[in-house]
């Protein structure tokens, strides 16, 4: 592995996170109530459903100076809207080849599945994100 | 937007809650300097009265237009803070709540980092109440009716609080009769009623209260609506014997022709045989039979003498019953339904399945029944009483490969079976255990009593059952070997008989329940209530309710008090006559919408209608329950959703950002 310079060592990646009402966010909730510790750099905006995840509000995040997207929603089969979060599954796959062809690293997107009990999940995904991107580096794409 | 946005940020310590790891006072100054904020506080606690009076007071004072408190959850206090805006005369949904509480302090260790990322919140909240607009809470009258799902004990309660202060309850039951588990009992603990007579005049008066409809043999199959106006519907499994003509006589079990009964009676948990055609137990509620389609020689093989049939003077007998559904409307919806217990073949050690003479303790409250196959006096399976039992605690709970959980009930159960083993039988009773965890009402005193009584209390958890005899004293015995942790040593003790203390897990198809209902589940599958301390009977779902061990471990008392606070909240709702919906509804633009329909197709609650007319989409408000799936699809950007406006959104990502 290459030696991470200073600089790169000090990079910490701006996530923003789009969650779910009554899953993610409630999962959210509750890793704090649990007191678990993670990376602070997601930042987290409530939504009422995934389905409600506009693919501009994930533009708009990388254009704002985002280097990586987390949306959240219930697991499939459970969403509280019926299917709003298999609408943000297909979104998201369509998402990730336009932010391809944007020169946007596709993995710089994620959707996690994660219910309302699931706070350990949300500890993980926010961690394992923040470090991913700390190795992928800052987004360079920005409007000109 | 008409007006320049005066914005008021109130910043919570929430004791050391959040100032203990959020340096507050910067994050009050950087609030400040935001563009649109005229006055940013900080405050020890914002959801008190005082907390509360500030904000009032600035309203008045400054001319504020706008509000964001930075606390806790909006799932805690958003109510709060609406209600305080709306008192200042502001309207509520110029309020929003950032959250650094859940969201930054608890899950962040280093405190400039947590400042920093409150900061940014705080500014995403800032920019998007700017945005935000003043909407009205939709009203919508409320069904007083009731709907209670599980007839066990906490379902029962729950029906009879409601029915007694004068509410119509329908109450919906899988099995054939109410009852639940409490009517497999024989005693409770700690007071050795017997649970039969303290059960049966409150299954009956179910059965005779006026205000109660009961449907056994039922399960919910949907839930549509919303709090106050749910539509329920309920699959009627065939009985075969028409309820409303049955008079209860069971002469048609007497002469069906099958002389014996030689089906395994699952209210007996197996233990005992019945009929093709049965009631589970002799107090059974409705006293209606059942006739089995995987049983009867008729609805088999469309063969056979029809004795049945003969023996009923009311010719209640109907093989050509089908399944049928009943739709019912409700405003508020209590579930009951209940637990199982863990299965004892998960833990093979301890030979149940395997070795003879090993039962559940549900099975022994079974053989401790009068009305049980061995009529209340545990035998041997060569019919002898057995010399020496054993009960083993904590069988898949306490356990890390199994449920990590303390099931709560199981210690005094325990107790109460060493008690009845010993009076029946005069059996040595032993119990092993790990912890005796006794905490009750009556429930230490019942722990003394036993001690006095003379059973063998042995601390440790049980390595195995063997029938592996190492001396001749063991020979045919069932050996359980435990480590003695109060003494010090491993031991050997020879029984004749062993009883599996199992713990409560979720019902089979409590997932299946969560879907229909919209619940959600804890990691150990019980259903989540709102709150544990502040909402416990409540969830996420309006309108909907849990009572009893659906939602964790419990024991009668406590499932009877929990069915009665149920009870009492499903009453307030359903007595205020009103419900208020958020005002979250999508809507369309007229002047956008291309008429392509595209979102017709995405809406999961058909909320979505064509004007032929003027072709474009219709929103019907009072189906719409705001999800926004609708808003991303429409490629003409026509729809938008209330309060989750698009534009509000971006705003609040950029803000975050930047």
């Amino acid at each position: 592995m290459m030696q991470a310079t200073a600089q790169e060592a000090r990079f910490e990646p701006r996530i923003v996170a789009l969650f779910c009402n009554w899953c993610t966010y409630a999962a959210a909730d509750l890793a704090g109530i649990s007191r678990m510790r993670y990376a602070p750099n997601a930042r987290i905006v409530r939504v009422m459903c995934s389905g409600r995840v506009d693919p501009a509000f994930v533009l708009e995040a990388f254009r704002s100076g985002a280097d990586g997207v987390l949306i959240g929603g219930c697991h499939p089969g459970d969403c509280h809207y019926k299917e709003g979060n298999y609408k943000a599954m297909r979104r998201v796959a369509l998402l990730r080849k336009v932010l391809t062809d944007f020169g946007i690293e596709p993995e710089r997107l994620r959707l996690e599945w994660i219910s309302a009990s699931e706070a350990d999940k949300v500890r993980r995904a926010v961690d394992r994100m923040t470090e991913d991107l700390r190795k992928l580096g800052p987004l360079t794409w920005r409007v000109g | 937007m008409t007006e320049a946005p005066r914005t008021g940020v109130y910043v919570c310590d929430c004791g050391f809650n959040i100032l203990g790891t959020v340096d507050v006072p910067e994050v009050v100054r950087y609030a400040g300097t935001l563009e649109g904020v005229s006055i940013a506080r900080e405050y020890k606690f914002m959801c008190s009265d005082p907390g509360q009076q500030l904000i009032k007071k600035d309203v008045h004072e400054l001319g504020l237009n706008r509000l964001v408190v930075a606390s806790c959850s909006p799932w805690l206090h958003e109510r709060t803070f609406r209600k305080t805006a709306a008192d200042a005369g502001l309207n509520p949904f110029l309020f929003h709540m950032v959250n650094i509480r859940e969201g930054v302090s608890w899950v962040t260790a280093d405190k400039a980092a947590a400042t920093e990322k409150a900061k940014a919140l705080v500014r995403g909240g800032v920019r998007r109440v700017a945005l935000q607009e003043a909407l009205e809470v939709r009203r919508e009258p409320v069904n007083p009716d009731v709907l209670v799902l599980g007839g066990g004990i906490a379902g029962i309660h729950a029906a009879l609080t409601m029915a007694n202060a004068g509410k119509r309850v329908i109450l919906v039951e899988r099995e054939p009769s109410i009852g639940g588990n409490m009517a497999r009992f024989d005693k409770t603990f700690p007071t050795l009623d017997c649970s039969s007579c303290i059960l049966t005049p409150k299954m009956t008066e179910v059965k005779d209260h006026p205000n109660i409809t009961l449907y056994t043999y039922s399960e919910v199959v949907a839930v549509d609506g919303f709090v106050g106006n749910f539509e329920v519907t309920i699959e009627r499994k065939p009985r075969y014997v028409r309820e409303d003509l049955c008079t209860g006589c069971l002469k048609c079990v007497e002469e069906c022709v099958y002389r014996d009964a030689r089906f395994p009676n699952a209210f007996d948990l197996g233990l005992a045989k019945r009929k093709p055609v049965y009631v589970p137990f002799p107090q059974a509620v409705p006293l209606r039979p059942v006739i089995d389609p995987r049983d009867c020689l008729y609805l088999k093989f469309g063969k056979c003498k029809l004795t049945c049939v003969d023996a009923c003077e009311r010719d209640a007998i109907d093989f050509t019953m089908k399944a049928e559904q009943v739709k019912v409307q409700v405003g508020a919806i209590v579930v009951a339904t209940g637990f199982k217990t863990f299965d004892a073949r998960r833990k093979p050690q301890y030979g149940y399945g395997v070795l003879p003479n090993v039962y559940t303790s549900l099975e022994a409250e079974r053989l401790l029944s009068p009305t049980g196959p061995m009529e209340g006096v545990p035998r041997l399976k060569d019919g002898a009483l057995p010399k020496a039992v054993g009960i083993i605690h904590c069988v898949g709970s306490r356990d890390a490969n199994t449920n990590a959980y303390c099931s709560k009930v199981c210690c005094m159960y325990s107790l109460k079976l060493a008690h009845l083993v010993h009076e029946r039988t005069g059996a040595e009773v032993y119990n092993f255990y790990i912890d005796m965890r006794t905490p009750g009402k009556g429930y230490e005193e019942f722990y003394k009593k036993l001690l006095e009584e003379g059973a063998h209390l042995i601390r440790g958890r049980v390595a195995e059952v063997t029938n592996a005899a190492l001396s001749k004293g063991e020979r045919g015995k069932l050996v359980i070997r435990v480590e003695d942790t109060l003494a010090g040593f491993v031991r050997r003790i020879p029984v004749d008989m062993v009883i599996l203390s199992v713990g409560m897990e979720p019902q089979a198809d409590a997932q299946a329940v969560r879907r229909t209902l919209n619940l959600s589940c804890g990691s150990e599958g019980f259903f989540t209530e709102l709150h544990p301390k502040l909402a416990p009977v409540s969830t996420a779902t309006d309108g909907v309710f849990i009572a009893g061990a659906c939602q964790g471990p419990k024991d009668i008392p406590d499932s009877v008090a929990q069915a009665g606070a149920a009870a009492a909240e499903a009453l307030a709702l359903v007595d205020r006559g009103m419900v208020e919906v958020q005002p979250y509804a999508a809507l369309v633009d007229e002047t956008l919408c291309s008429g392509c329909k595209i979102c017709l197709g995405v809406c999961p609650y058909d909320a979505i209608g064509f004007d032929a007319e003027k072709k474009v989409a219709r929103i019907t408000e009072v189906k719409c329950k705001g999800c926004g799936v609708c808003v991303v699809a429409c490629p003409s950007a026509a729809i938008d959703q209330r309060h989750f406006r698009t534009q509000v959104i971006m705003e609040e990502v950029a803000g975050v950002l930047a």
